[in-house]
């Protein structure tokens, strides 16, 4: 009796630590059938310079520097709005009120809405609404913003990131200790003096995880900027916000589906997903250390 | 507490400036007087309007993404509405033309023709055909008789949008929407799950210190990539292992989109299964339970209603990934249950067709209509896994020990 508990008691941790084997072997497998496939592409003239002959060889300079450009204007939108709501969440709201669980929920909600939905949200309200009215207001008409362009295509991804800096921000400022807020507030500092100079220099490390992974996920992300922004080939860089932007995930998306000739240029694309993965896999590690440091230190 | 109360009441503070002020702060006063006796008040003045500034902008910011949340739904309901009445299509065209000033014109009337066509060649209701077949006059009753037979095909079986005829039947795109789920969940939950279970119950510390990080790192994975390796890698592999027809089949997207969905699952049941309180735990060991029994017949059930939820949120996870399923499903509408043939999913829809179609169109509404089931169905699943699986969980881990 005894020894078949055992052994039914070995099979089962033994499937469970299966499972755990199957999935870290899988992002291996991924991992390294990616880095195989485009190591021998990848060159620092690949990363410098511009597609030729119609996509098919050539760099894909643009694709990152449209990458970089449109998550910097979403970072710049997203980080400020994000860690703001994280301190309302912390500081102001009160932890049963209804405000406080209706913007919690908001933020869940926001973060699990597809990311194409973010996408039609950006072609209804930023380009027709907003960019239409813009162009009625201001240029008689004439099309300037009513159409997809890489402000539209940040601020679109600025909305889906809004959650990831939201949550890591949060997180960071429960870590500072409610005594440094009360001795703030004894020596007679304001509640907004006490924010400025005791809590948010205590989650700075939150709020650079928050803005680091919302880069990552941001340069990642495809659907929305599928038709908010994104541009299957650009001779030029983008000059100003009202221009279109090659963007990484964007390049490999339509390179494996839709060009010409998807075996012959097979290896660029795994050159692109490469840096792509690389770009994003570095951007999660610092992001993963940084979180696990500040976890231990409190 | 003390600068809230401040912040309430900005007018009053040249009448009694002593009376008001409790505790600490009137310490600092009295500590105070001797060097400046109006550094008090002074010091009032010039901070309330930056404290009230300051709490007002804040929580202003805070609505935003309630607001956010509304005005997703809004603008993208906004842009269906067409297809429920014949008078906004008209007037959404008629904007849209005027927006697009240039060369717009002529497509507009193209697509006006199709749908005309489309009218009458359905045959669906007579006398509306016949008003179809009266070409020139198609200014009036043309958005109208097309709008009709969009809602009534929009439960049809053929979705054909970019034909002489179009058809908008979404039974093929749900039916292969479901199909996918099914299948990456099938895979992704059981994996997800006991990989959890084996992080939260078995293994040692240092072990879970690299488990957990490794399987987050997967939701890092950009979803064209993952999309990506399915197209180039997964197709082929596992058509040489089953030697089916089709390469991109709904069961090649499925088990992509499933390592799209087991970070989420694991994570959330990780949390959960670790939040069981250690004296059921304590308890089940002192009772002479083993390890494993402890683990499968005491944590899991503990767990179940937060492992419930995970999987709700895997599942929207799934229904909403539209890169996965784009790259690697073939994308063909079809009407069958069999894993091994192309599908076609609701959000894949979206992102394929959205960039060629006619702003204001009919299928431009349809694909918006399209959109809104699939914010509403996360949304729904979304508030499910926050108030009553929560509500659940909170009563039965915390009800029960306290």
């Amino acid at each position: 009796m005894k020894k078949v508990q055992k052994i039914t008691g070995g099979i089962m941790m033994g499937t469970t630590a299966l499972s755990v084997i199957i999935i870290i072997a899988i992002i291996i497998i991924m991992l390294v059938v990616i880095i195989i496939g485009g190591k021998d592409q990848l060159s620092w003239k690949f990363l410098t310079s511009f597609p030729e002959e119609g996509m098919t060889k050539g760099g894909i300079f643009p694709a990152i520097f449209g990458t970089a450009l449109m998550v910097l204007i979403m970072s710049v939108a997203a980080v400020p709005l994000g860690a703001i709501t994280a301190i309302y969440l912390t500081e102001y709201a009160k932890d049963r009120s209804w405000i406080a669980i209706s913007v919690r929920f908001a933020v869940r909600t926001l973060a699990m809405v597809p990311s194409i939905i973010f996408g039609l949200f950006g072609l209804g309200f930023f380009i027709k609404f907003v960019g239409g009215g813009m162009d009625q207001a201001f240029f008689g008409g004439h099309l300037t913003w009513a159409q997809p362009n890489i402000l539209w295509a940040s601020l679109t991804m600025a909305l889906l990131t809004l959650p990831v800096v939201i949550v890591s921000v949060e997180e960071s400022i429960r870590t500072v200790p409610r005594e440094l807020r009360e001795a703030s507030l004894a020596l007679g500092a304001t509640k907004w003096q006490t924010i400025r100079k005791i809590v948010l220099p205590g989650s700075r490390s939150g709020i650079l995880t928050g803005t680091i992974l919302a880069v990552s996920r941001g340069a990642g992300e495809v659907a929305p900027i599928l038709f908010t922004g994104a541009a299957y080939y650009l001779a030029t860089l983008p000059r100003g916000l009202s221009d279109q932007f090659m963007s990484l995930g964007y390049h490999v998306y339509i390179m494996s589906t839709q060009s010409v000739n998807v075996d012959q240029t097979l290896p660029i694309q795994f050159a692109t997903t490469l840096v792509l993965l690389m770009l994003t896999f570095s951007l999660n590690l610092v992001a993963v250390i940084i979180r696990s440091r500040l976890r231990k230190s409190h | 507490m003390n600068s809230e109360n401040n912040n309430g009441i900005p007018g009053q503070e040249e009448q009694k400036p002593g009376t008001e002020l409790t505790g600490q702060p009137a310490e600092t006063t009295e500590v105070n007087t001797s060097k400046f006796v109006f550094s008090n008040e002074s010091l009032k003045k010039q901070m309330r309007p930056s404290e009230f500034f300051a709490e007002k902008i804040i929580t202003g910011v805070a609505f935003l993404s309630i607001a956010v949340i509304i005005l997703i739904f809004l603008f993208v309901f906004r842009e269906t509405l067409p297809i429920f009445s014949g008078k906004a299509a008209k007037k959404t065209e008629l904007s849209t033309a005027k927006q697009e000033t240039y060369g717009e014109a002529a497509a507009e009337s193209s697509s006006g023709k199709q749908e005309v066509y489309g009218a009458t060649d359905d045959t669906v209701v007579t006398t509306e055909s016949q008003a179809g077949d009266s070409l020139p006059s198609y200014s009036g009753n043309e958005s109208v008789t097309a709008d009709q037979v969009t809602l009534k095909s929009l439960a049809g079986k053929t979705w054909m949008p970019v034909s002489e005829n179009p058809r908008y039947g979404l039974l093929p795109l749900i039916i292969g929407t479901l199909k996918i789920t099914l299948i990456s969940i099938l895979f992704a939950a059981p994996l997800a799950i006991l990989a959890a279970l084996f992080s939260a119950a078995f293994a040692p510390r240092w072990m879970r210190e690299i488990i957990k990080p490794a399987i987050e790192l997967l939701a890092g994975f950009p979803s064209v990539v993952i999309g990506f390796f399915a197209l180039m890698v997964m197709a082929t592999f596992f058509q040489h292992l089953f030697g089916y027809e089709t390469r991109l089949n709904a069961f090649v997207g499925g088990v992509a989109m499933a390592l799209a969905a087991i970070p989420i699952i694991f994570t959330v049941t990780e949390d959960v299964m670790t939040a069981v309180p250690s004296t059921y735990k304590e308890a089940s060991l002192a009772l002479g339970a083993s390890k494993w029994q402890t683990a499968f017949f005491v944590t899991l059930p503990a767990a179940a209603p937060g492992i419930f939820a995970a999987v709700l949120l895997g599942i929207g996870r799934i229904f909403g990934e539209t890169m996965i399923v784009l790259m690697a499903t073939g994308n063909a509408a079809m009407m069958s249950l069999n894993p091994f043939e192309s599908v076609r999913t609701l959000s894949a829809t979206i992102g394929a067709e959205m960039a060629e179609v006619v702003f204001g169109d009919t299928h431009y509404n349809v694909l918006f209509l399209i959109g809104t089931l699939l914010f509403v169905f996360t949304f729904a699943l979304n508030a499910i896994a926050e108030f009553y699986v929560k509500g659940k969980l909170m009563t039965r881990l915390q009800g029960k020990t306290s």
